[in-house]
C-alpha cells in the first residue's frame, strides 16, 4: 500500500514538473531550465519550513514565487535566442542553479543536530510532514489536490484568450506579430508561469523525500520535464499526466521484474511510443473520440 | 495616409532597404513592384514594426510610428497579410479569425462575433470550414483566411504581401476581386505584387523597388509606357 501511495506521490510531483514545461512548450520554446526552477522551489520551501518554522503552504508559495521571478529575469535575455541556442542557454542556467546548491551552506542548530543545506552533502532532515503528523496518505492527497488545481487552471487558460496567444506564438512567430502579439512579453510570461509551477513541484518534492541534494536537480530531471509533455502531446494538459503514468508507472515500475534489461527497454519503448503516436499519447483524435463518447452518452441520458 | 521617409533597414551588415521614400494615399490602392530580393517584404515588416529601421521614419496619419511595437501599429490601424499567408496551421479557422482581433481589447465580445459573421459572409468558404484546422485548407482558402484575419483588426490600411504567390490563375482572379471589393468598402490598400498585369488592373499608383531603392514612381499609365518596366515586368514586345 505504501508503495502504491509512494508511486502516486511521485506521479503527482512529476506531472506538476511536466506541466511547468508544457506551458513553455506551447510557445514553441524548448527549455532545459525546469529542473533549476524545481530545485529553487525545493530548497527555499524546505528552508522556510525547517529553519524558519513556517507552514508548508506559504513556504511553497514563496519558493514558487522566487522561482517565477528568477524565470522572469532569466527569460528576458534567454528568450532572445531560439531553438538549439535556447537549449544551451537553459541547460547552462539549470547547471548554474545545481552548482549553486552544491556550494550553498546554511546550517543552524535545532536541538542537538545541525539542519539546513550543507553543500554537496545536501539538505537532510526536512521533517515537516512527520513532525506534524501527516501520514503518507495525507501527503498523497495534498499533492493531488495541488496537481488537480494546477491542471484545472491550465485547462481553463488553454481555452481562454491567453492560451490562444501562447499557441499562436508557438505556431508562427511572424504571423503572431502581424496580428499585434508581443513576442517577448508572451514568452517571458509563459517562462515565469512555468518557473512558478516547477517551484511548486519542487516545494512538495523536498518535503516528501525529506532529503534533497544538488544531484536531484540535474539535466536528467530537466529532460524528463520536457519528455512528459512532448510524449503526452500538447493538445491538452491530460497528455502530460498520461505520459507520466506511462513512464513512471508502467515503464519504470512495471518493468522492474526485468532487472537490468529494464533500462534498455525503457528507452526503446519511448521511441516506439513516439513512432506509433507521433503527435503524443493524447492527440487531437483521442480528444475527438473521447469528446464524442461523452456527448452521445449525454444525448442518451437526455432522451 | 502613410509616409515612408528615407528608411534604411539592415540585416546585420547588409542593408536591404537603402533609403526608401514613398507614400500611400488614403482611399487608394498603391502597388509596390519589384524583383525577388528587392526588399519588398523587408519594407512591409519595417512598416508593421516587426523590423526596426536603422534610419528614416514611418508616419501614419501624420503620427510618427517608427520603431513602435507591432501591437501598437496594429492598434493604430495598419494590418498585414503576410507573405506566404502564414495562417496558424493547427488552429481552427474560427480561432485564426479570433486571433486577428487580438489587439482589439476595447471591443465587446459581441462586436467581434459580428465581425466574424461579416467575414463568413464575405468568404462563405471560410464559414463551411470554420471548425477545420487552417493547415488543411487549400492555398486559396488560406489566403482568404489570412486576409480575413488581418481584417479582423479593423484596419484603415491593409498591407498585402504578394497575395497571389503560388496560386492558380483562377484563384488569383478571385484574390484581386477581393482587393477591389475591399477598396470599394473604403479600405486603403498597399499591395506588394510580382504579377504586374493583374496589378495594372486595380492599382492607382505604382512604385518599383529594386535593390533596396525606389526606381520608379508613377501612375498606371506612366508605368505601362515605361520601357524598362515593359520589358522586365509586362513582357510586352518592343515596338521600335
Amino acid at each position: 500500500m505504501d508503495f502504491l501511495l509512494g508511486l502516486t506521490q511521485l506521479i503527482g510531483v512529476h506531472t506538476i514538473l511536466g506541466l511547468s514545461a508544457y506551458v513553455v512548450l506551447l510557445t514553441g520554446q524548448v527549455t532545459i531550465a525546469q529542473a533549476g526552477f524545481f530545485g529553487i522551489g525545493a530548497y527555499i520551501a524546505a528552508m522556510l519550513t525547517t529553519l524558519a518554522g513556517w507552514h508548508i503552504v506559504p513556504a511553497m508559495l514563496v519558493g514558487a514565487s522566487v522561482a517565477g521571478v528568477v524565470a522572469c529575469i532569466v527569460g528576458f535575455p534567454a528568450l532572445r535566442v531560439k531553438g538549439l541556442m535556447l537549449v544551451v542557454a537553459t541547460t547552462a542556467f539549470g547547471e548554474f542553479v545545481r552548482l549553486f546548491w552544491f556550494n550553498f551552506d546554511y546550517q543552524i542548530a535545532k536541538g542537538e543536530i545541525m539542519v539546513g543545506p550543507e553543500g554537496g552533502e545536501g539538505f537532510k532532515q526536512i521533517r515537516y510532514f512527520p513532525e506534524n503528523g501527516w501520514t503518507t496518505g495525507d501527503v498523497a492527497l495534498f499533492i493531488w489536490v495541488i496537481l488537480i488545481a494546477i491542471m484545472l487552471a491550465l485547462w481553463w487558460m488553454d481555452r481562454s484568450r491567453a492560451g490562444a496567444v501562447l499557441r499562436a506564438v508557438g505556431e508562427d512567430e511572424l504571423a503572431a506579430q502581424s496580428v499585434g502579439i508581443n513576442l517577448t512579453a508572451t514568452k517571458v510570461t509563459a517562462f515565469a508561469v512555468g518557473g512558478f509551477i516547477a517551484g511548486i513541484g519542487g516545494g512538495i518534492y523536498a518535503h516528501y523525500t525529506t532529503h534533497i541534494e544538488h544531484a536531484n536537480f540535474s539535466v536528467l530531471l530537466a529532460t524528463f520535464a520536457i519528455a512528459y509533455p512532448i510524449l503526452g502531446g500538447l493538445t491538452n494538459v491530460t497528455g502530460t499526466l498520461f505520459a507520466v503514468v506511462f513512464i513512471q508507472g508502467i515503464l519504470v515500475e512495471g518493468l522492474r521484474f526485468m532487472g537490468d534489461w529494464r533500462n534498455l527497454l525503457f528507452g526503446a519503448l519511448i521511441v516506439v511510443a513516439m513512432n506509433v503516436r507521433p503527435r503524443g499519447l493524447i492527440d487531437e483524435r483521442v480528444v475527438m473520440i473521447v469528446g464524442r463518447a461523452f456527448s452521445t452518452r449525454k444525448g442518451r441520458a437526455d432522451a | 495616409m502613410l509616409e515612408v521617409q528615407d528608411v534604411v533597414t539592415a540585416y546585420g551588415k547588409i542593408e536591404a532597404l537603402k533609403g526608401v521614400t514613398l507614400r500611400v494615399g488614403e482611399g487608394q490602392i498603391t502597388c509596390l513592384l519589384g524583383p525577388n530580393g528587392a526588399g519588398k517584404t523587408t519594407l512591409m515588416l519595417t512598416i508593421t514594426g516587426i523590423l526596426k529601421p536603422r534610419r528614416g521614419s514611418v508616419r501614419f496619419h501624420d503620427k510618427d510610428i517608427t520603431g513602435q511595437a507591432p501591437g501598437g501599429i496594429v492598434r493604430a490601424g495598419i494590418a498585414l497579410v503576410p507573405e506566404n499567408r502564414l495562417v496558424f496551421p493547427e488552429m481552427t479557422v474560427a480561432e485564426n479569425l479570433r486571433a486577428g482581433a487580438y489587439s482589439r481589447t476595447g471591443s465587446a465580445a459581441s462586436e467581434i462575433a459580428n465581425d466574424m459573421e461579416a467575414m463568413y459572409n464575405r468568404f462563405p468558404r471560410l464559414r463551411e470550414r470554420s471548425t477545420q484546422m487552417a493547415g488543411t485548407l487549400s492555398g486559396g482558402e488560406q489566403q482568404m483566411l489570412s486576409v480575413a484575419r488581418a481584417l479582423m483588426a479593423r484596419p484603415k490600411l491593409l498591407l498585402m504581401d504578394e497575395p497571389s504567390l503560388g496560386l492558380a490563375p483562377m484563384i488569383v482572379e478571385e484574390i484581386f476581386q477581393i482587393v477591389r471589393d475591399l477598396h470599394k468598402d473604403g479600405t486603403s490598400i498597399f499591395l506588394v505584387e510580382q504579377n504586374a498585369h493583374m496589378a495594372l488592373q486595380v492599382a492607382h499608383h505604382f512604385y518599383l523597388l529594386e535593390q533596396g531603392r525606389v526606381t520608379f514612381d508613377g501612375t498606371p499609365g506612366e508605368m505601362a509606357e515605361d520601357e524598362v518596366i515593359q520589358r522586365a515586368y509586362l513582357g510586352t514586345r518592343q515596338t521600335a
